[in-house]
This record gives structure tokens, C-alpha cells and sequence, in this order.
């Protein structure tokens, strides 16, 4: 199994029946992801994308085993809904939405700490590109064709530029055993740390790439992290260097508010955790492939 | 979403932290009226812009009389105050804000902000008031407490008088400082702010605690919530070209250089700024268009990057992932029949369907200029920008 998913894992989508919702609940489906039901409180009973919809995360558990979720559901109500998932038993939730006031997912983390460690969802995202095994699983919203499988665990905080980098590698013939979307809000579920420690014990990541931006202290503590505990070689890239202090640079969590938050300092703090830095993210394979030989 | 030092103000005192009595005025006249009315012999008049450093820029004054105010406050309307943080541009003074002048004795800092290597929010106090944060970090790091808030249960009162006893608050002053952090923190909290500034809080000479200067930053993702705040959106302190932009749904940063950007993802956004950097180029601005990339809103995105006198090149660069390159160069094909631009356009298309794109934008006619990798598209970028400045200054010659 990779480090999150595998071709049987038992995938719901929460918010199954909006319009983008259903369509990537199709796109997951036929990448091979073991999607088995969705949930929208009230329209219990329906079928949506050859799967049944259930009104409660719970009964979707009950009845089909779920140990999955894609979190769908609009800003206003997305932070009840993964706390509904983790309240439910589910392992793993990927969650969607950009937009989740930052209060609301201050109050999400406080309250995944009622459940004692063995029993805790992880959480990743929200307002990211989702959770892709290549050959094995999709849980998010990536165009699954741009990966390879392979032996490189990819760790980013912006869609867009993750595939950057997964085409990249696919280009140079290099795969990718899992990449995972921490996503580009200020308070987020798991860190570059967090998915590191789930990366040092995969057997199927031989190489890391961690693509960080401004703002935030997570990639800093993510230096800290692999001086003292990576064995595996990293390759970093930080986006931002063109980034005016104090602007929030698309991303809410992207704004450079205190000392080592600016992509020069990152990059520099990661340099002497020993992480080996692309300068240009035109050359995030390149370096890749330079450091796998 | 910022707002006024008087709105923060007002927010606070009906949470119950007290503050200096004051009036706004429009116009000299009214900022000298309020001042009679308020009564007194001594008022501070202040320019009301989203910034800080109003002080230090001519934007703050002593009166000691209607003539004073009236005077102070006729070099202050219509203009543009700039500080050190509102660049070169500054910002309009069109509200200002009378208040009553307080005996100081001493100045403290208090600031409330979203921790994020907690997750939680943090309060970050020192007795340096009067001083940036940042300033204080530098100069009297020791002077600085710290408290974070259990956010199940909230702002304790144990917390409120621990940092109280730290700043060395008389011992019968401090329930009035807890009243004071109670207060900020529930204004914080109740309204989803990212950020709740006092500098100062002072302490007056006859034994108040006083919100002197006030400083309040909402979360965007929360206005929803909270129409009342939404209310309070001041578009004359923004670059005009933001404000037009998030109306519009994109993201967009002004910035200094000559080379537009329309990329999708914020990410690849900066990363694209950074390699047009890197390839000796500045960037003209961050903007991110979304995901998705429709033909509409790749038409907007180059009416708002050329809405920027200093921009010589575009590059747009699109990685397609579930939706298609012909389909976004299509998109970029129609965006530019129908406005047509006079600088240079580099596409870099990459993803999904990307030789169907390629042959859609070769076939178009239109003078675009085509790359395949990131590092190309900001090479040529930087190319054309720098042949046609060339051009241009050769015209100019001939002229």
C-alpha cells in the first residue's frame, strides 16, 4: 500500500451531487479509484454517478465500508463536514474547497485531537489538488495522466504547480509512488512534516520533492524534521522569490509576515537541513534526475 | 479585508475596550466642529488610510485650537500620505479622525494574530509600545509575551493577568487589562479577524488603560458571515487594479516590472514570476486565473494586465490539467481578436491535448510568440520585451 491509499481503498465523495463534484467523482472512477458512495444531507437514496448517496457520513460508513472521503462541499459548511468524516471513523480526507475561513479549520484541528492517535483521521488540504498513488488510486482532482508510477514522493502546496513538476519527471521517464496537495491555506491538516515521517517509512518512495512557497513557518520545521529524522535524499523547490513582502500572493496562507517566511530564506534554511534546492522550478526534474543517480 | 482606525475602534469599544472619545470629519470644518463639540483644550487629528506609520509621514497632529485643526487637517484632505507601508503611490486622506488628547504614561503593545506554527491565535504583548512589532523582535526581543488561546474553551482569565503582572500593570489596574484582552479576543474571535492590533495601549495618568492607536484585519473567506464588516470595504485604499480584479474573481498583485503575467494556479504563478526573474526580467504583476481557464476569463485577464501602462510583454502560461490545451488556446485566440494588444505575446501551453493547442494558436495568424518549456517562455518573454523597448525607443528617436 502507499502511503495513503491503494486500489481498494473504499473512497466517498462529500458533496457528490454538485456540478464539479460529479464530475471529478467520473475522472476518479475511471483512473480506477474504488469510489463506493457520496453523501449530501437530504438526498439520501440517490444514485449519483452509479454510486448511492447517503445523508449521513456515518451511514455511508455503516453500509459500505468507507475509509475514504473527497470533501466537496462548499466554504461555509466544509469545516462541519470534515469533522462530521472524522467523527465517523473515516482514516483519510482529502478536502477540497479553497475558501474555509481560517477560524473554522483552527476549530477543525482542535477538534481532531479528541481522538486518540490510533483512531485519528488525517487530514490534507483543504483548498488543495488532492492525494494521487499512480496505477493505484486518485483521491483529489489532478489529471491523472500526467503521472507515472514510480519511486518519488511528491509533497506541494500549489495544484497547478505540483503537475508542473509531475511532468517534469514524467518527461525524464521518472515516476511517482505518491503525491500529496497539504494545500495553500494558513491553517492546514497536515504539514511538509507530517507527510515527510509517511514518506521516510514508505518503501515505495526512494526520493522526496517538496515544493513550498511564501509564508507559513511549515517549511522550516520541515528542515528541522529531515535533519534529524530523513534518511532519503530531498529535493526542494520555493516558490515566491519575486514576492513582495506582506501580500497575500493568491494562496490566503502565501504572505511573507515574518522573519523566515520569504522563499530566500527558505531556501536557504532548507540548504543547510541539507535538502538539495532547484533555483528555477523549470528545473525540478532535471534536478531530480541529477540527485536519483 | 482591512478597515479604519476609527472603525476598529468602535468594533472594540462595544466589546468593551475603552478608548479616547473622537468624531470623524470630511472636511476641516467638521474636524474643527467636532472638536468644539467634543469639548476640551488639546485633540490629536488623524489621517484615516490603511497604514501604518501615519506618525512618522506628517499624517497625525497635536491641536491646540479650531484654527490649528482647521489648518492641519487642509493639508491633510485630497492628499496622498505615504508611509513605509503604503509604496511610492501612498494612499488618499478623505476621512479624518478628532480625538480627544490623553495624559500618557506609558505606552504597551498588544497584538492578536492566527499563530500558524500553533494553529491557533496568539497574543503577543511587550512594554516597548509606540515601536513595530517587527522593531521590538529586533531590539527587545526579551520584552515580548506570548500567550496562545485553547480555542475549545477560549481566552482564560489566568492568561489576561498572567500577561498583565509580565508588563508590570499596577497590581489595581489589571482586571481593567483584562477587560481590555477579553475584549480583543472576542472581537477577534465573534468576527473572524486575522488580526487585531493596539499600538499603543496606553496608560493614562490618571489610571486608564486606553486603546490609543487601533489596527484590525478581517479574514476574506469569513466576509459571508459577516455582512456588517463587509460593509465597511473602504475601495479607495486599494490599487484600483485589485479591487477591479477581485470583483472580477481573479487574484492580482501589482508589482514594479514590465512583464505581464497570466498563469492559472497560484503557484505556478509565482514560480513563473520567479523564472522571469531568473531570466533577467521583471515582473509586472502576479495573477492567478484559476483552474479552470475559460476563454472569458482569459479575456478579462488581459484587459486587467494591459490596464498596466508599464507592461512592454505578456507571457500566459497554462498547464491544462482537467481541462484541455486547444480548448484554453481557443480561449487565448478569441481574448485577443477581440482585444487586440500592441505589446508582445508569449503562450506556453503544457498538459493535457498541448500539439492540438499549439497548432490552434500557429494557425490563428495572430502574432504570438510560442514555447514549450517554463524556462523558454520567460527567456522569450524577456527577449521581446527587451526588442521591443528597442523598437520603441528607436521611434521615439525618429519622432
Amino acid at each position: 500500500m502507499s502511503i495513503f491509499l491503494d486500489r481498494d481503498t473504499k473512497i466517498i465523495v462529500q458533496g457528490i451531487t454538485g456540478k464539479m463534484a460529479r464530475f471529478h467523482a467520473r475522472e476518479m472512477v475511471e483512473y480506477g479509484s474504488n469510489v463506493v458512495g457520496g453523501v449530501v444531507p437530504g438526498k439520501g437514496g440517490e444514485t449519483v454517478e452509479g454510486v448511492p448517496v447517503f445523508n449521513t457520513v456515518k451511514e455511508a460508513v455503516a453500509e459500505t465500508g468507507a475509509e475514504a472521503t473527497l470533501v466537496f462541499v462548499p466554504p461555509p459548511a466544509a469545516a462541519d463536514g470534515i469533522m462530521e468524516a472524522a467523527d465517523a471513523g473515516i482514516r483519510y480526507c482529502v478536502c477540497i474547497t479553497d475558501g474555509i475561513p481560517a477560524q473554522d479549520m483552527i476549530r477543525v484541528k482542535r477538534y481532531m485531537y479528541r481522538y486518540p492517535k490510533e483512531r485519528r483521521m488525517v487530514l490534507t488540504g483543504p483548498n488543495c489538488a488532492g492525494t494521487i498513488s499512480p496505477g493505484k488510486a486518485l483521491l483529489g482532482i489532478m489529471p491523472g495522466h500526467i503521472y507515472l508510477q514510480g519511486n518519488v514522493g511528491i509533497i506541494g502546496r500549489s495544484g497547478t504547480l505540483g503537475y508542473e513538476a509531475a511532468a517534469q519527471l514524467k518527461e525524464r521517464g521518472i515516476g511517482v509512488s505518491t503525491s500529496v496537495g497539504i494545500g495553500g491555506d494558513p491553517i492546514n491538516g497536515s504539514s511538509f512534516r507530517d507527510i515527510l515521517e509517511q514518506f521516510e517509512n514508505d518503501d515505495e518512495t526512494h526520493l522526496i520533492c517538496m515544493i513550498g512557497e511564501i509564508g507559513g513557518p511549515q517549511e522550516a520545521e520541515a528542515a528541522e524534521y529531515i535533519r534529524g529524522h530523513v534518511s532519503k535524499p530531498v529535493v526542494a523547490y520555493v516558490a515566491g522569490l519575486t514576492a513582495p513582502k506582506g501580500r497575500t500572493m493568491g494562496h490566503a496562507g502565501a504572505i511573507i509576515s515574518a522573519f523566515g517566511e520569504s522563499a530566500s530564506e527558505k531556501v536557504e534554511i532548507l540548504s543547510a537541513a541539507g535538502v538539495t534546492v532547484a533555483e528555477n522550478p523549470a528545473v525540478i526534474g532535471e534536478t531530480i534526475a541529477r540527485v536519483m543517480q | 479585508m482591512d478597515i479604519h482606525e476609527y472603525q476598529a475602534k468602535e468594533i472594540l469599544s462595544n466589546f468593551g475596550v475603552a478608548v479616547p472619545q473622537g468624531a470623524l470629519a470630511y472636511s476641516p470644518e467638521q474636524a474643527a466642529y467636532r472638536a468644539r463639540e467634543m469639548g476640551g483644550s488639546r485633540w490629536v487629528v488623524k489621517a484615516q488610510v490603511h497604514a501604518g506609520g501615519r506618525g512618522k509621514a506628517g499624517g497625525v497632529k497635536v491641536c491646540d485650537s479650531d484654527a490649528e485643526i482647521q489648518s492641519a487637517t487642509e493639508g491633510m484632505f485630497g492628499q496622498k500620505l505615504i508611509t513605509h507601508q503604503t509604496g511610492p503611490e501612498g494612499k488618499g486622506i478623505y476621512r479624518v479622525y478628532v480625538e480627544a488628547a490623553v495624559p500618557i504614561e506609558r505606552e504597551i503593545y498588544l497584538g492578536f494574530v492566527l499563530d500558524r506554527a500553533s494553529q491557533r491565535v496568539m497574543i503577543v504583548a511587550s512594554g516597548e509600545g509606540g515601536m513595530e512589532i517587527e522593531d521590538i523582535s529586533a531590539e527587545r526581543p526579551d520584552s515580548i509575551v506570548r500567550a496562545t488561546v485553547e480555542p475549545a474553551v477560549g481566552l482564560q482569565e489566568f492568561q489576561c493577568r498572567e500577561i498583565a503582572f509580565a508588563l508590570g500593570i499596577a497590581p489595581g489596574m489589571v482586571q481593567q487589562m483584562v477587560r481590555t484582552l477579553q475584549g480583543c479576543y472576542r472581537a477577534f474571535r465573534d468576527l473572524d479577524a486575522t488580526m487585531v492590533e493596539v499600538n499603543p495601549l496606553v496608560i493614562t495618568g490618571d489610571g486608564r488603560i486606553l486603546a490609543l492607536d487601533a489596527k484590525m484585519t478581517f479574514d476574506d473567506n469569513a466576509l459571508f458571515r459577516h455582512p456588517q464588516i463587509s460593509e465597511l470595504r473602504d475601495k479607495s485604499q486599494e490599487d484600483p487594479r485589485e479591487s477591479r480584479a477581485a470583483d472580477r474573481g481573479l487574484s492580482y498583485v501589482g508589482l514594479d516590472g514590465n512583464i505581464g503575467c497570466i498563469v492559472n494556479g497560484a503557484g505556478l504563478a509565482m514560480a513563473t514570476m520567479d523564472t522571469i526573474k531568473l531570466a533577467g526580467g521583471e515582473p509586472a504583476n502576479f495573477l492567478d486565473i484559476g483552474g479552470g481557464a475559460t476563454p472569458e476569463r482569459v479575456a478579462k485577464a488581459f484587459r486587467l494586465v494591459m490596464s498596466d501602462k508599464n507592461v512592454q510583454a505578456i507571457l500566459v502560461n497554462i498547464f491544462a490539467g482537467i481541462n484541455r490545451c486547444d480548448w484554453v488556446a481557443e480561449g487565448v485566440v478569441q481574448a485577443l481578436r477581440e482585444n487586440p494588444v500592441d505589446v508582445p505575446v508569449v503562450v506556453r501551453l503544457a498538459g493535457t491535448n498541448v500539439e492540438e493547442g499549439q497548432k490552434i494558436l500557429a494557425q490563428s495568424g495572430l502574432p504570438l510568440i510560442r514555447a514549450t518549456t517554463l524556462n523558454e517562455a520567460a527567456e522569450r518573454a524577456v527577449a521581446a520585451w527587451q526588442s521591443d523597448m528597442k523598437t520603441n525607443s528607436n521611434l521615439r528617436a525618429v519622432q
